[in-house]
Parts: C-alpha cells; sequence; structure tokens
C-alpha cells in the first residue's frame, strides 16, 4: 500500500513590538531575570490587561502579506491550563475569532494554504535547577521576563507533502516576516518556533490518518529531519498493521528520533471562553487599507520583477531573495549603477560560496554595495581581470575596503601592455620546447598549458584577451591531421 | 444533567479538592444552572449577534510605549520562595 505524507505547520513568531501584547514591560533584551516584569505580565490579582496597538497592526501586516482575510471583528479567549511559566493559571489567545483567516504561501510555484493567524502570549520560562537537566533537578525556577511577549500564530492547511517542502514553506515564511519587518525570525533564539503535525495515508484517500505532533526543533534542517524520521516511524508502524497513538513527540537533535512526550493529563481540556478583561477587537477596512500602503515589495514580488524587468533566472532570482539583506544589498547596488546581471553573478557565485564556508550570515560581511558598483565598473573597464576581482571580492568581504585603493595598494591593476606580457610569453615558450613540439604536431589543447603558465607568471593580473591575441602570434603553426 | 463525574473532572482540572458531598451538592446546583440555560434558549435569538462582552466597547488599545515597571524586589516579596533573580516552583518534570 502506497502511503502519503500529510503535514501541517504552526509557527509562532514573536512580534518585534517595543512591549509586551497587554503591558506597558520592554520586549528588549534583559540584562538579568525577572526585570522585565510587572504586576500585569505575573498575572497578579486584580490587573488589567490592555492590548497593544502596535500588535494587532503587525496581525494585520502579516495577514495582508500571507493573502488572508483579515477578520472586521475578532476577539480574545482564555485558555486554561495549570503549569509553572504561566502566572494566570490561563494564556490569552484567540480562539473562535482569529485576526487572520485563510491565505498562502507560494513555495516553489505551488500555493501552500494557511488555514489562520492568531494574536497570543507567550508564557515565561523554566529553568531546571541542578546540572543534569529536567529529570534530575529538585526544584524548577521561573523567569517571566518572555511572559505575555507578543505572539502571532500562524497555521497553515494539513497542505505540505514532504519534509523538503515544509523546509521550504518555513524559509518562506520567515522570509515574508522579515520583509515585513515584524519578526526576527531567529530559531535559536526562539523569535520564530516552529511545531509540525504529521500524518499518512493511503495515496488517494481524502480523508486524513490520525497525527502526530513533533515539537522541539530549533533549525530548519531539524524540522526537515524530524518529519523525515517520523514519516519513516509512521510508515514502520502502519507496515506492521499496527495504530497510530494521537500523541506529542518530542525531537531529540543528538539522536535524530522523535520520542513521546509523557503527556500532561487531560492537557487538551483548554476550557476556552472569551476573555473579559478585554474589549471585542474590530478593524476598520481603512485601517487595513493603511497597513496594506505601508507593506514593502515582498520576497515573491521581487522574485517576478527580477526575472521580467532584469531578465535574470527564476533559479538566480530566487537566491537573490532568500534573505531580505541579500535582496537590500541586491537594490542598493542597482541604485549606484552596477549592472544587474554582473551583480548578480557575484552574489550568488563567490559570495555565496564564502558565506557558506565562513560559516556567516551577510550582514556581517564588510561588503558594501559601493564596493560591489566599484568592482563591476572596474572589471568592465578591464582595469582588474575577472581572477583578481574574485579574490578582491573575498577580501572585501573579509576585511572591507576601497576598491581603487585596494587595486592600488596591492598592484592588482591589470596589465593590458603588449610588451611585458609578450617578454613573459616568450619565456615559457623557451623553457618549454617539447610542449611546444606536441602542439605543432597535432595537441592544440596545450595553447591553454601556455596561457595558464604565463597567466601564472604574471600572477593572474595579465589581460586574457592580449595573452589569447600574443598567443595566436606566437604559437607555431599546427601540423595538419 | 451535570454528573458526579463531570464535577470531579472540571475540580481536577481547576485543582480544586471536593469531598464526595460537595461533588454532589455542586452535580445538583450546577445542573440547576444549566437547566436555567435551558430556558433561556426558548428565546428567539434569530438574527442577534452573539455578545461576547455586557460592555458595547471595541478596541481598547494602547500605544507601544515601554512604561518603568515596579522593581524587582518589591514585584518579589510576596513569592514563597525564590532562587536569586527567579521565582522558585516544586520539581516540573512530569
Amino acid at each position: 500500500m502506497a502511503l502519503e505524507a500529510v503535514i501541517g505547520l504552526e509557527v509562532h513568531a514573536q512580534l518585534k513590538t517595543n512591549t509586551k501584547i497587554f503591558c506597558s514591560c520592554p520586549t528588549a533584551f534583559a540584562a538579568s531575570e525577572n526585570e522585565q516584569v510587572c504586576p500585569v505580565c505575573l498575572g497578579m490579582p486584580g490587573v488589567l490587561p490592555v492590548l497593544n496597538k502596535k500588535a494587532v497592526e503587525f496581525g494585520i501586516r502579516t495577514g495582508l502579506a500571507l493573502n488572508s482575510k483579515i477578520a472586521e471583528t475578532c476577539r480574545f479567549d482564555r485558555k486554561n491550563y495549570f503549569y509553572a511559566d504561566l502566572p494566570k493559571g490561563y494564556q490569552i489567545s484567540q480562539y473562535e475569532k482569529p485576526i487572520c483567516l485563510g491565505g498562502y504561501i507560494e513555495v516553489n510555484g505551488r500555493k501552500v494554504q494557511i488555514h489562520r493567524a492568531h494574536l497570543e502570549e507567550d508564557a515565561g520560562k523554566l529553568v531546571h535547577a541542578g546540572a543534569a537537566g529536567l529529570h534530575c533537578s529538585d526544584y524548577s525556577k521561573v523567569d517571566f521576563n518572555r511572559s505575555s511577549m507578543p505572539l502571532l500564530e500562524i497555521v497553515s492547511e494539513p497542505d505540505l507533502t514532504s519534509p523538503e517542502e515544509a523546509r521550504l514553506y518555513l524559509t518562506e515564511l520567515r522570509n515574508i516576516l522579515r520583509y515585513i519587518e515584524v519578526c526576527d525570525g531567529n530559531l535559536e533564539e526562539g523569535s520564530f518556533r516552529c511545531d509540525a503535525n504529521v500524518s499518512l495515508r493511503p495515496v488517494g484517500q481524502k480523508e486524513l490518518g490520525t497525527k502526530t505532533e513533533i515539537k522541539n526543533m530549533n533549525s530548519f534542517r531539524a524540522v526537515q529531519r524530524a518529519i523525515q524520521s517520523e514519516i519513516e516511524r509512521q510508515t514502520a508502524l502502519i507496515e506492521k498493521g499496527e495504530r497510530i497513538v494521537q500523541e506529542t513527540r518530542l525531537w531529540n537533535e543528538a539522536e535524530g528520533k522523535t520520542h513521546p512526550m509523557r503527556s500532561k493529563e487531560e492537557a487538551h481540556d483548554y476550557r476556552y471562553f472569551p476573555e473579559p478583561d478585554l474589549m471585542p477587537l474590530t478593524i476598520s477596512r481603512q485601517w487595513v487599507e493603511e497597513v496594506r500602503k505601508s507593506l514593502p515589495e515582498l520576497p515573491a514580488q521581487r522574485r517576478q520583477r527580477y526575472q521580467s524587468d532584469l531578465g535574470l533566472s527564476s533559479e538566480d532570482a530566487a537566491v537573490l531573495t532568500e534573505t531580505k539583506e541579500l535582496s537590500d544589498f541586491f537594490e542598493s547596488s542597482l541604485a549606484l549603477e552596477a549592472p544587474a546581471k554582473a551583480v548578480a553573478n557575484w552574489l550568488i557565485g563567490p559570495a555565496t560560496a564564502y558565506l557558506k564556508e565562513s560559516k556567516k550570515e551577510f550582514c556581517q560581511t564588510a561588503l558594501t554595495p559601493q564596493n560591489m558598483a566599484d568592482l563591476c565598473q572596474a572589471v568592465s573597464s578591464g582595469k582588474v581581470s575577472s581572477t583578481i576581482a574574485k579574490q578582491l571580492l573575498l577580501d572585501l568581504m573579509a576585511e572591507g575596503g576601497d576598491v581603487a585603493k585596494l587595486i592600488e595598494s596591492k598592484g592588482l591593476a591589470q596589465v593590458s601592455d603588449e610588451g611585458p606580457i609578450k617578454a613573459i610569453l616568450q619565456e615559457v615558450l623557451d623553457k618549454s620546447p617539447s610542449q611546444l613540439a606536441d602542439y605543432a604536431s597535432g595537441k592544440v589543447k596545450l595553447r591553454q598549458y601556455f596561457f595558464g603558465e604565463a597567466m601564472k607568471a604574471l600572477k593572474g593580473k595579465a589581460n586574457p584577451q592580449v595573452i589569447n591575441k600574443l598567443l595566436d602570434e606566437m604559437l607555431p603553426p599546427v601540423a595538419a591531421g | 444533567m451535570i454528573s458526579i463525574k463531570d464535577v470531579q473532572h472540571v475540580a481536577k482540572l481547576a485543582r480544586l479538592s471536593l469531598t464526595e458531598d460537595e461533588s454532589r451538592q455542586y452535580a445538583e446546583q450546577l445542573s440547576r444552572i444549566i437547566d436555567y440555560f435551558d430556558e433561556l434558549k426558548s428565546v428567539d435569538t434569530e438574527g442577534v449577534e452573539p455578545m461576547s462582552h455586557p460592555i458595547a466597547a471595541v478596541n481598547v488599545l494602547r500605544e507601544d510605549e515601554v512604561c518603568p515597571s515596579l522593581p524587582r524586589e518589591v514585584l518579589m516579596a510576596n513569592a514563597p520562595l525564590r532562587d536569586g533573580n527567579f521565582f522558585r516552583v516544586p520539581k516540573i518534570g512530569e
């Protein structure tokens, strides 16, 4: 029986507001524990939450970017459960009437459907005393700095079909949230957290199989691996004729496996009811239109424009828009009149390879758009060879500097004078009599050898066109046949 | 009709410990309340929007501006247990 995977993702995105969602405590990084707390986010009796307007605006902004319908009225509900990181004994969330309904994200040309997005508050952070972690500690400690941080939970439809597609969906979602500047999208620091729902069903069956929920994935790679591992686990069970148990499982990165989470008793009986401390929210269409006008160009729109206006391939457009930093850098370089195709090639080729090798983000390099424009200019005017330019680019990324000054101080200017090149070529030919003889007898590929030797002697600075022209003149005729 | 089992389930979720007598008593009282809702249900509410709040106000919002909070020592003054800057709670693990 052929099985297919059905995957849905829930993302908790922490919104980049200055203050928490229901009180005026700062959201900025805190120097110490329980420093950015107040009676409201500590859940003291008698306090009242007041909704942060910016959090609502960011909700609308995200909804628009995700092609969702923005609710005309929505409201908040209490999700009731007891846990030590939840001071009130309930989380204020949106259950029945979320702020964003429906929507989609384009992934590899396919529209992955979004179910909804809703605003809610985060819980505090539990720290387990004792070095050996959770199961060996005598007691737990709570830091409420994170309590009531604004979150937008974005829930996809069970519309993803493979671990790879799930990763691409997350990459694009994070990218969009960063473009519209509502979320940092940092998985390690927890400002972008993802849980996955995974089930299997026979190919062609419409009804969904029993799902499990996977938590504790701290990178896109981990999400992809965890889903893959869960698909394999469920496949093995089904093939043995066993049933899938609906449960929450934790991903263990070191072991590369998921384990069932000890079930919190009756954990799913949350007894939601409308939050009486908060008034309902009505979102005027005027407000929605104002937010829409403030939206920047989204990654999908940029990709489209790079292809139609700049003539880039869809692959190149995709790489350039993968992060906002890279795409903005590309835009800034074009604004300085650097040619699009050349900048794209530099960024996609050597620059990306450098980032991969040095394990850096683009924003951590010293390269400026002005550098990029100057570099392109230096190559197109023949001032430096493309080989030298590549080295120069890597130096600029690592150390920064000024293109003209670097060419000057490092003596990198391209040599186009025939005199010195001719002298070097003559030396090369003189010390390679056997190669020369082979060449004359028909091994024409040896032309590359002479070219390479000369370029090496000239430290890569010679103008390749001049070398080729001189080789035409200086190499002996090739014997026919 | 609210059963004793329903009462015990809700009590457990609310971390309330009830005696058998209390459970029976609440089951009766809650049943009467639920019955009253059945009576309310007979009112024709066709075309009436459900209400989630008794006051007709909407959009009570605040600007995204940081306000100073109380010092940690004041906020933690009544905590039964603490460990440095942390609130201390029973071991969480199961």
